[in-house]
């Protein structure tokens, strides 16, 4: 079977859905490659580079999509307008297309692809389960943003990043705000620390906070984000308080920091404001923020789609295409992603539609003529459904909560049964037993007090000594052994017998003690 | 000297042979304090045996030579030539050579007990009665968790239908011959074959309950005889009266029952669960087959394993027994130096329960030559973790398991363990996928900061040894 790999035609696109690296993927799983002429040239491979991997060259852009059954892309294909192109007409019915879709944005290219009888898996589409983790284009593609991000800010910075002391004087460090500690923010706060700045991060999931602080940033708070655990729900009033914090916190920072980065994104709905116009104006001249949500709307106020646009001082990088400008690393990632995920399909040497398959049923948009977005709910495969993360964090502090309360009011009872009964037992032996009995009584319930408390105080790491010198000292049964030699001829030899053995145990438990603690020694 | 002042010389010195033994359990409670605590061990048993043989009623010298010569002997040479990997099996069969004296010291002490008096003769019979059985299930036991960690016998769980049926019954038919023992013994000592079948109906209950026990659980089962062979010696002190045995059974019964908890709460297990037996039997394998974690593991090579140590400035090591069983500790021992010598913070975690014995592991460690102050507990380490760039977990499975912490549905949730998966990234050595003792997945393996290294543990450690010293 025949992949084609066309020249993306959107204007500024420099990714290509191939590189050499993954055509030779692609071959080893027995597909031939077709690469479109001068498709990776934006990203400085060459035809050649193609060929020496095993491609050939196409120049026909028509004959290209035409006599391939796989179509790999980047970009959704496009619907005239751009260069008169419509992509969409050049797929041969019941064809395989892999590439970006955003089905959610565009209802009309699912339709024309349903009519076209092609069978369309969308990139942005897989499901974000462990397994699908190599097709996970999305994450490629937002770590690359947000290490581009940094580059742009420091591109408009008209200062370092990093500070230092130079002879002419103390230069500070830039501080870097990033907001929304995913994928991309992460990527981020690590290119930001590297080139030296003080990272700040924000994100409302608390359990982003180990994650921020690995990648070597603070962790902001938010006050009221404590009661609001604390209560245990998630109203709506909770929200608008938050939201106050939040803001607050932002309006803080903004006037303090020198670089902005936002990565704030709610899946499908457009971005949420948090910068505001007030917010920028506060900040230095010089400052400069890159809006990672340019395209849903941007989290800045000031935020222009694809530009950059300076306000009061204050510059605001929009730009939509950061991936695209990282191209040739964009590209080899998005290729593996695309690789993994025709893997998934690709079956004893033929296309096969899975449909059971959680992976490939959460990618396909359009199959058989039919527009199947969005895909039914992922099937759970374990009988008890895991709860979502936020809930799951709830639910287990509450039931550890529980499991404590049920212990200490279980051993507070239990310790008064002990209680009850050591009275009782006590005085069951005062009665019944001869005094005799009653004083090594007494010496035994106080040697395994002295014992308790003297044990609990070595150290975890002596306990195999511990063992084997209670092992030596449980020897001592010797003694009573030998107060048996005086006995009659039967005790004695029984008597013999113990001291025998009982010696092993005190010599040897003794002698193997000293070898092992000879063993520890302190770092010289 | 008369026969007064030995007795109050020997007494005196019991006091100072208890005095000792506690002091020495109380040194061992730091490494700095530990060998004299061992010497004044050794003090103190001396003393007890001088103080016995200066009583009154001691007469048999010769046959106590002949007793102690060889068993010295013996014991020094076991104590020479044992394996540090096999301290588990030496100290299980030490516990059934204290289990086995108290048998014959109570056997012995029932042949000679006329000299009682009248008034005491029903509690010395009952304190001999439940010495020897105690003897006897420690005995037993000890042999059978001796063969089980030589690896003798199966480290799979004997489950027998209805066992704790069968156990109850054997306690049962214990009671009972212990009033036939009542009875037969109202004259002389006719109640010695009622005594014998008790030994005998008690050996073969702690030989069936430790037979229950699943491998995993060896190092309570080894705590709790250790605990038994305590009260085994403290009972014989009960039936001659010895108060310097009452007291050291009482410090041995309560170490080993420390130590046993220990254990399980290391196991976040309850001690009646592990003495019931039945775990490892692969019941928790099924349970959790259909909710396994899936995903795409991601392997490294040593090269690469060799070079993320390379970059690494603060590097925990999580050993398991696999380690040693392996025979790798030495060669991590030199590539423990090379990332030293390279400026690197190279620290050790141990989990409670790691290794075959309570701090089994930081014996081997130590016998490597790895200084004990890089050695670390669980505790203490844990919250170091996200400020680690890299963990390297060799020969463990169950103690990095996060669904301990974090899946609520897991066998072994609520199991304390090395949050390793905190870290910057964490190197898995394995052989292969196969699940730990506890039958259960790992989800560490699939995590995005895992990386798996395979491969026999000897080889890859030596590997990583060339490659950071080969420069």
């Amino acid at each position: 079977m025949r992949i084609a790999i066309p020249k993306e035609i959107l204007p500024g696109e420099k990714r290509v859905a191939a590189t050499p690296h993954t055509v030779l993927k692609l071959r080893k799983l027995g597909f031939e490659v077709a690469v479109q002429a001068g498709a990776g040239l934006n990203t400085d491979l060459s035809d050649s580079a193609y060929q020496e991997a095993g491609a050939t060259i196409v120049e026909d852009v028509g004959r290209l999509w035409s006599e391939s059954g796989v179509i790999l892309k980047v970009r959704p294909p496009l619907t005239g307008g751009v260069q008169g192109v419509d992509e969409t007409q050049l797929l041969s019915p019941g064809s395989l297309l892999i590439s970006f879709v955003w089905p959610a944005q565009h209802r009309e290219l699912l339709d024309k692809l349903a009519a076209r009888r092609v069978t369309a898996l969308a990139m942005d589409c897989v499901p974000r389960i462990s397994r699908a983790q190599k097709m996970d284009a999305l994450s490629a593609m937002a770590n690359i943003a947000g290490y581009r991000s940094v580059i742009e800010a420091a591109q408009y910075y008209p200062r370092f990043f990093t500070g230092q002391m130079t002879a002419a004087g103390k230069v500070d460090p830039a501080k870097v705000l990033v907001i929304g500690a995913g994928v991309a923010g992460l990527a981020a706060i690590g290119a930001a620390r590297a080139l030296g700045a003080i990272v700040r991060a924000f994100d409302p999931r608390a359990a982003t906070r180990d994650q921020v602080k690995s990648m070597g940033a603070e962790y902001l708070e938010l006050s009221v984000h404590e009661e609001g655990e604390g209560k245990g729900g998630y109203a709506k009033e909770m929200s608008d308080a938050f939201l106050k914090a939040e803001m607050a916190l932002f309006a803080q920072q903004a006037m303090e920091v020198d670089v902005i980065i936002t990565t704030a994104l709610i899946p499908g709905k457009p971005a949420p404001k948090l910068i505001t116009a007030g917010m920028v104006e506060s900040m230095k001249p010089g400052s400069v923020i890159v809006d990672l949500a340019a395209e849903q709307g941007g989290n800045c106020a000031m935020t222009r789609s694809g530009e950059v646009v300076t306000h009061k001082g204050v510059t605001v990088v929009g730009y939509t295409d950061l991936p695209s400008r990282v191209a040739s690393l964009s590209s080899q990632l998005y290729g593996a992603t695309v690789a993994s995920l025709l893997e998934e399909v690709w079956k004893d040497g033929a296309i096969r539609i899975d449909e059971s398959d959680p992976v490939v049923r959460g990618a396909m948009v359009t199959h058989d003529g039919r527009v199947t977005w969005p895909p039914p709910p992922l099937p759970n495969p374990s009988p008890a459904p895991p709860p979502e993360p936020g809930v799951a964090v709830h639910s287990g502090k509450a039931e550890t909560a529980a499991a404590h309360g049920g212990a200490s009011a279980g051993s507070a009872s239990a310790f008064w049964i002990w209680v009850v009964a050591a009275v009782l037992a006590g005085a069951g032996i005062a009665v019944a037993a001869p005094p005799s009995f009653v004083s090594h009584f007494t010496v035994f319930v106080l040697a395994c007090f002295v014992g308790w408390q003297v044990i609990w105080n070595v150290k975890p790491a002596l306990h195999t000594p511990l063992m084997s010198v209670t092992n030596a000292i449980s020897g001592i049964i010797l003694i009573g052994g030998m107060l048996q030699l005086s006995g009659s001829n039967a005790a004695a030899i029984l008597g013999a017998i113990a001291v025998l053995i009982a010696t092993i145990n005190v010599a040897g438990g003794f002698l193997v003690t000293q070898r092992m603690l000879a063993m520890f020694r302190r770092n010289s | 000297m008369s026969e007064e002042l030995r007795t109050s010389l020997s007494n005196v010195g019991y006091i100072g042979a208890g005095v000792l033994f506690i002091l020495s359990l109380a040194g061992l409670s730091r490494q700095e304090t530990a060998r004299r605590g061992n010497a004044l061990g050794i003090a103190g048993m001396i003393i007890a045996l001088l103080s016995t043989a200066l009583r009154a009623e001691f007469s048999g010298y010769l046959p106590l030579m002949l007793g102690l010569a060889p068993g010295a002997l013996i014991g020094g040479i076991l104590a020479r030539r044992v394996q540090m990997t096999s301290m588990p099996q030496l100290v299980a069969i030490l516990h059934s050579f204290v289990g086995a004296a108290a048998v014959l010291v109570g056997l012995a002490t029932y042949l000679g007990h006329s000299k009682v008096p009248p008034g005491e003769q029903g509690i010395h019979l009952g304190e001999i009665y439940v010495g020897v059985c105690i003897g006897a299930i420690t005995f037993t036991g000890s042999v059978i968790a001796f063969l089980k960690l030589q690896g003798t016998l199966s480290g799979r769980p004997l489950i027998l239908p209805a066992r704790h049926l069968l156990n109850l019954l054997l306690v049962a038919i214990t009671v009972g011959v212990g009033i036939w023992f009542f009875r037969c013994s109202e004259t002389g000592t006719g109640g010695l074959w009622p005594l014998v079948l008790a030994v005998s109906i008690a050996g073969i209950l702690g030989a069936h309950s430790v037979m229950a026990i699943g491998g995993a659980d060896m190092p309570v089962v080894v705590s709790m005889l250790n605990s038994y062979s305590g009260w085994a010696a403290a009972a014989a002190g009960f039936m001659l009266s010895n108060d310097l045995l009452i007291i050291t059974g009482a410090l041995v019964g309560s170490s080993g029952a420390i130590l046993s908890l220990i254990m399980c709460r290391g196991m976040n297990r309850s001690l009646v669960s592990v003495i019931l037996g039945g775990f490892g039997s692969g019941e928790g394998a099924s349970a959790s087959a259909g909710a396994g974690p899936q995903g795409e593991v991601r392997s490294i090579d040593v090269a690469g394993a060799a070079e993320r140590l390379r970059e690494a400035r603060s590097i925990v090591i999580v050993p398991g027994y696999g380690l040693a069983v392996a025979q790798a500790q030495h060669a991590l021992s030199e590539v423990v130096r090379a990332l030293q010598s390279r400026g690197a913070r190279v620290r050790f975690a141990i989990h409670p329960v790691a290794g075959r014995l309570p701090g089994h592991m930081n014996v081997l460690l130590a016998e490597a030559d790895i200084p004990y102050d890089i050695v670390l507990e669980m505790d203490e380490i844990n919250d170091d973790m996200p400020e680690t760039d890299l963990v390297l977990v060799i020969g463990a499975n169950d103690i990095v398991n996060p669904s301990a912490a974090e899946d609520p549905g897991s066998p072994i949730a609520g199991m304390p363990v090395i949050e390793v998966w905190k870290a910057g990234t964490v190197i898995v050595m394995k052989r292969g996928m196969a699940s730990g003792y506890a039958g259960i997945e790992n989800p560490l393996f699939f995590r995005p900061n895992t990386l798996l290294l395979f491969g026999d543990a000897k080889k890859t450690v030596e590997g990583l040894r060339n490659a950071l010293s080969g420069e």
